[in-house]
């Protein structure tokens, strides 16, 4: 009796070992909720003022900005003798990794940097705090128009401390070698076309020698689009809501969508991939206009000093307008107590004059608050004056996804390119596409509330 | 019914040495010898492999925002929200397209690479050397390598020009990009193939040649009844080994095309990556990562059946 009771249940080695693992599985998922409580252990500590807080910031790996953002932690250090301030950086590529693995094991930041296209997916995911309005009073008029982008479900979540535009670089001595005058760069749509093909060189298999307009799609031209074309034909990005796509709710869109496909199709003056991608096509030379942002006055001094170049204003059409965007500074769900007025009194030195000055000389980006940049010093300057004159006419677009919007326009200029799709219905499909995806990330947004 | 008597004991086996060693015998402190090595990897298995996988299971059933602390679990709806994307489709067949072009071309290259440097006696080391450097070198280095090579005024368009046979599109063109990946793949992989060959072909005993030499078999027969059963070992375990490889093909194609033109090339993993990190869905991504996951295990078992069984019948 006993020995058949004793063999009658016997799991299987392969039974054994999954008891086993939902076993170990039931003891990790257990595991992981106490990790809310890490963040309210700062208001414990309250009322001691003899130790200092410790806040931490974070940001990725951009040489000049971690140097500077030390040397900045040391002049608050100076000012807030009882915080103390540690940044962390990590690379570019990792970075959004990093919080996504880190932050929900509790080992966040106080204050984060963050791209403003990322900021929905961060306020969505309830990941951040709307910043306190009565520490930061008035920003609606003290920074320029796009700092909007910021503002979600009616408050501000992030503040950026420099910005960046387009704008149009050309390369003074093909200009010359053309017969263009190099001082005086296009400044209209018709003239950037012209002047496009007149510096366009071919060799004697029709293949690109030089591009007359550097044209990649997947790097600053669907931003471009955007903000700069779609607005200076007469057209809007969204509406005040941003729910509704409105490119094609004027002739504008199609009108722009037409113009910077037509470069590449039509006029033929530049195509994706020359020498890699835009940037380096103009930076070494093989390419006469490129448009992109301020940034890269920077990454062109170190790795092509010699290059003779000028900026320029984006060209204009019906009006004015090019893009913005920024790196904004925000405030962790998580910090409260002691360790949220600590963490408010850094950004709030982060956006100060002082700092947006330093910003521009040392990182080379523009001032986001009107008063620091319309300075004569700045408007003035013939490299970064071009991109600061822009700055009021400048829009920043909301982002549901950035790669998923960027993916669309590129896969819509391609339909056109590889599969001699007509630019119309590329572009029809392409506003359907992107409505789609707006349309369900509000959805999932209005069920949450 | 039997009744047990006493048993005598017999006296302990005591070692010459250690003899008062917490009363173990040496075969007591073989085994604890044994069974602790083995378990120390055991446990570093099964935390680092094995509960992460267990774990993106329960994180697929959720709607896992990557921040949120509200993952609430919404059962199979991120499987279905996956097989309805027409994108996930594209990276399953494009994946499968990785699959039936790559390992066959993998395996074909490799093991020809392999037969003739069997036949080259001078300057064996270099040409085995030679072919496996690619295997060690970084695969970004690589992918970068090979888009510049292959930009449209790239090296390889302006021999094709040269050559009259007018510039290619390569990496921009949605029907060519995946196989140009594919070859850059098959290419950096061969030297790790060949070398599994070479060791293969060095166990096939010599007498079997020279008696189907004697027999006066050809040099294709021999190869056909002799080269290629002997062979289905080290054939097996190299199908099994490639595809793998390429359905988790993922850094090539990132660092290449990043999946484009027109999605042409992207693959299961970059899809998983571009979910999880671009998008922060985990619930997604992890859906998407055990449905790949169900497909190797799959894919893997079958071929250990049809394959293997081939094997233990020859």
């Amino acid at each position: 009796m006993t020995k058949s009771g004793y063999f009658s249940f016997r799991p299987s080695k392969t039974l054994q070992f999954l008891i086993a693992g939902l076993l170990l599985l039931s003891i990790t998922a257990c595991s992981t909720k106490p990790s809310e409580e890490s963040g309210s252990a700062g208001v414990t500590a309250s009322g001691d003022q003899t130790e200092p807080i410790t806040i931490e910031y974070w940001q990725y790996e951009f040489p000049a900005k971690v140097e500077l953002i030390n040397a900045l932690i040391q002049e608050f250090e100076t000012e807030h003798p009882n915080i103390k301030v540690k940044q962390t950086n990590f690379p570019y590529d990792q970075y959004n990794q990093k919080v996504a693995t880190l932050v929900p094991a509790g080992k966040g930041p106080d204050v984060i940097n963050l791209y403003y296209g990322w900021l929905p997916k961060y306020v969505q995911s309830g990941y951040l705090q709307p910043l306190p309005e009565s520490s930061f009073p008035g920003i609606a008029e003290a920074f320029f128009p796009f700092v909007d982008t910021a503002k979600l479900n009616g408050s501000y979540y992030a503040l950026p401390t420099g910005v960046r535009t387009l704008g149009l670089f050309y390369n003074k001595d093909l200009f010359t070698k053309a017969g263009l005058d190099p001082d005086k760069p296009p400044t209209t749509w018709e003239e950037l076309v012209s002047d496009a093909k007149a510096l366009t060189e071919t060799d004697k298999n029709g293949q690109l020698v030089t591009e007359g307009f550097a044209w990649e799609p997947g790097s600053q031209l669907h931003h471009w689009f955007r903000d700069g074309l779609l607005y200076q034909a007469g057209g809007k990005d969204t509406s005040e809501d941003r729910r509704k796509i409105l490119w094609k709710d004027t002739p504008a869109g199609l009108e722009a969508f037409k113009y910077l496909v037509d470069f590449a199709t039509m006029h033929k003056v530049g195509i994706n991939g020359f020498y890699t991608d835009d940037a380096n096509a103009f930076k070494t030379g093989h390419a006469a206009i490129n448009v992109d942002g301020s940034y890269r006055l920077g990454s062109i001094k170190k790795d092509a000093p010699d290059l003779n170049f000028a900026v320029a204003p984006l060209p204009g059409y019906k009006g004015k307008s090019t893009q913005a965007s920024f790196w904004a500074n925000a405030i962790p769900a998580n910090v409260t107590g002691e360790k949220l007025e600590a963490a408010t009194a850094f950004l709030q030195f982060l956006i100060s004059k002082g700092v947006q000055e330093q910003w521009v000389e040392k990182v080379g980006e523009l001032p986001a608050q009107k008063e620091v940049a319309l300075q004569d010093k700045y408007v003035n300057d013939p490299l970064l004056g071009p991109f600061i004159s822009q700055l009021n006419d400048a829009n920043a677009h909301f982002f549901i996804d950035e790669t998923q919007e960027r993916t669309l326009f590129v896969n819509a200029v391609d339909e056109v390119m590889l599969n001699h799709v007509p630019e119309e219905q590329a572009f029809n499909d392409l506003v359907t596409k992107t409505q789609k995806l707006y349309d369900d990330y509000w959805a999932k947004q209005d069920k949450k509330k | 019914m039997r009744t047990t008597g006493v048993i005598p004991s017999r006296p302990k086996r005591r070692l010459w040495f250690g003899s008062g060693i917490g009363r173990l015998n040496y075969r007591h402190k073989q085994r604890l010898f044994i069974y602790g090595g083995l378990l120390i990897p055991l446990i570093y298995f099964v935390v680092i492999r094995i509960l992460p996988i267990l774990y993106s299971f329960n994180v697929s059933f959720r709607e896992w925002g990557m921040l949120s602390t509200d993952k609430p679990f919404v059962g199979f709806d991120n499987y279905a929200t996956l097989l309805s994307d027409p994108l996930f489709l594209k990276s399953l067949v494009n994946t499968g397209i990785y699959v039936v072009v790559g390992v066959p071309a993998q395996l074909i290259a490799g093991l020809i690479v392999a037969l003739l440097l069997q036949q080259v006696v001078k300057l064996r080391g270099l040409f085995r050397t030679a072919y496996f450097i690619p295997y060690v070198t970084s695969v970004v280095a690589v992918s970068w390598i090979f888009r510049w090579l292959l930009m449209k005024n790239g090296i390889v368009n302006a021999l094709f020009i040269e050559l009259g046979l007018g510039p290619q599109s390569f990496l921009y063109s949605p029907t060519q990009a995946i196989f140009w990946i594919i070859a850059v793949m098959v290419w950096q992989n061969i030297g790790f193939q060949m070398l599994i060959f070479l060791a293969g072909l060095q166990n096939i005993p010599k007498l079997y040649y020279e008696a189907a030499a004697i027999d006066g078999a050809t040099g294709w027969q021999r190869f056909v009844h002799i080269t290629i059963p002997l062979l289905n070992p080290v054939m097996l375990l190299s199908v099994v080994m490639a595809s793998i490889g390429f359905l988790q093909s993922f850094t090539q194609v990132l660092n290449m095309t990043g999946g484009g033109p027109l999605d042409s090339t992207i693959s299961v993993v970059l899809h998983i990556y571009n979910l999880a990190f671009k998008s922060f869905d985990m619930g997604l991504a992890s859906a998407a990562t055990v449905i790949l996951f169900v497909i190797i295990f799959m894919l893997t078992l079958v071929q250990l059946k049809v394959l293997g069984s081939r094997f233990q019948q020859e």
